[in-house]
């Protein structure tokens, strides 16, 4: 039991690694392969502005226990803000398009874009995100990338003794 | 429990590897599962109706539709065209007939292969929880076998109501100015249409290429079929007529033919992309007459900047959106091969169990 608390708390702070000890109870199939997932909340896009990347800031009442309002707007709007910076209209975006075009767009072939350098950004920053602010409190922002840019999503995990997460 | 530990399963909420640049930062994750069977790739079990090449690098329509047609076309009337007119057109005009002709294949060529073979913005389908979680906000009537009715969604973009309408396939409300592709069974970003000669949809991610590939070759049709006429009309001099000139070069007939044909609808598809691009229309909704207003209500599109220069920079010079398939990533290991693994556990485990 605290054995499997510690390693648990360890593989959150390092964020990385996915080594994961299951302790055999009453589990189903499911359980098997994930630490205790208690569930997961869905932060959907705003279209409010039109198609760009942007996520509603509203805050889940899932997480009321859990985390900050004001935490969580700022993680949201941080995300929207590279988002915006991502799909920019403006002077070097245009550029970048032009001297693509001349060149039948071959150099989309051999060269990174803006875009995708913006979002190795954002995967930094949800990493960094969960380091600090998101795995003590037993929660787990997964990149919106990896959704089709449909959806934020956090993972809740059971909170066993932990300790009040705050 | 023993392999449990060895097994460094990865929790399905940890990211396994970054989806974008082929070599991934992360790159060890994928490697490191000590796996029985090799990592597969998403492009491996990809839902839709595409056929993926050199390991999930390219991507096709199930139907290539008359892309090989488009091809050959293209091929064979530029062939002919450096066989028999470029010679005589060398001779008699300037060699640079055959540096802007070779100049506009090469580019026609590109930019149509790559309008094929790109992803065109499809967005992948819903996960069960997402789907889950859709479901239970829409407040169904329990486990309905029948269809329930067409749930729709409405979100007010720039002072306009939108209707996003729930994709039953995809499990997901569509995104404004997305639609299914019957053809490709996929939601795609942006749908313009699906084109059959290009053999793919056409959408947020290759409209750029296609808008390219027919501006150039309505750019190729014109100046073939203008250097075949010239190079007929000089050949017909000296009262020696056009059937002797034709019986000289018989290549020239068939690309007069083939380009008089084509440089009408293509020039006309040009023109007609050309006002969809300045007014930042997607051929589906000048179609179904969205933004018209014809039911007398005061409709405007509210994607538009309302600035020719700037519809027109926004949609073809505008920052190139990823692709969000991610082919080439790595399924996670639970998903591929963790339930093989478990699924032998599971009898040992559950007599220890009490459920």
């Amino acid at each position: 039991g605290r054995s499997f608390n510690a390693s648990l708390l360890s593989s959150f702070n390092i964020g990385i690694t996915g080594l994961c000890f299951k302790k055999v109870k009453t589990h189903s199939l499911q359980d098997l392969r994930q630490p205790a997932v208690s569930s997961k909340v869905f932060v959907q896009r705003d279209y409010n502005s039109g198609t760009i990347s942007k996520f509603q800031t509203k805050f889940p009442s899932e997480l009321e226990s859990r985390l900050d309002k004001q935490q969580f707007e700022e993680t949201i709007q941080t995300l929207n803000n590279l988002y915006a910076e991502a799909e920019k209209l403006g002077g070097k975006s245009y550029l970048e398009g032009c001297l693509a075009c001349l060149t039948a767009y071959t150099i989309f072939l051999c060269m990174e874009t803006h875009y995708e350098k913006v979002l190795k950004k954002i995967s930094r920053y949800i990493k960094d995100q969960n380091e600090k602010i998101y795995a003590p409190r037993g929660l787990l922002l997964t990149d919106p990338i990896e959704r089709g840019l449909r959806v934020v999503e956090i993972t809740i995990f059971e909170d066993r003794s932990i300790g009040s997460g705050r | 429990m023993k392999n449990c530990e060895y097994q460094q399963i990865d929790p399905q909420a940890l990211p396994p590897a970054t989806p974008n640049p082929p070599p991934p930062p992360r790159g060890p994750h994928g490697d490191r599962g000590e796996e029985p069977t090799a990592p597969r790739r998403k492009w491996q079990v990809f839902p839709g109706k595409n056929r993926f090449y050199c390991d999930g690098r390219i991507i096709v329509a199930r139907q290539s539709g008359v892309l090989p047609l488009t091809l050959g076309l293209i091929i064979v009337t530029c062939g002919l065209f450096f066989i028999f007119d470029c010679p005589f057109l060398v001779k008699h005009l300037t060699s640079c007939i055959p540096v802007i002709g070779g100049l506009l294949f090469v580019f026609v060529v590109i930019t149509l292969l790559q309008t094929s073979l790109t992803d065109p913005g499809i967005l992948p389908r819903a996960t069960p929880d997402e789907a889950a979680d859709i479901e239970k906000q829409i407040d169904n009537t329990g486990n309905a076998s029948y269809r329930p009715p067409p749930r729709t969604k409405e979100v007010l973009i720039n002072q306009q109501v939108v209707k996003l309408k729930y994709c039953f396939t995809c499990k997901m409300f569509r995104p404004p100015r997305t639609s299914h592709c019957s053809l490709c069974d996929n939601c795609v970003e942006r749908f313009d249409h699906h084109c059959p000669w290009v053999g793919n949809c056409v959408g947020k991610r290759n409209y750029r290429f296609f808008y390219t590939f027919i501006v150039s070759l309505s750019f190729l049709t014109a100046f073939i079929f203008g250097c075949v006429t010239t190079h007929l009309a000089l050949r017909a001099q000296g009262g020696k007529g056009l059937m002797f000139a034709l019986q000289e070069s018989p290549g020239s007939a068939v690309e007069l033919v083939v380009c008089f044909f084509s440089v009408w609808s293509i020039l006309g598809l040009s023109g007609f992309h050309t006002y969809l691009v300045s007014s930042n229309l997607t051929t589906n909704e000048d179609i179904k007459g969205s933004w018209s207003g014809k039911s007398g209500e005061d409709v405007s599109n509210p994607y538009s900047h309302k600035n020719i220069f700037v519809n027109c920079c926004s949609v073809l010079c505008g920052p190139m959106p990823p692709s969000l398939i991610d082919r080439r990533g790595f399924l996670p290991a639970d998903e591929s091969v963790q339930t093989a693994a478990v699924d032998t556990e599971l009898p040992t485990l559950a007599t220890k169990s009490v459920p």
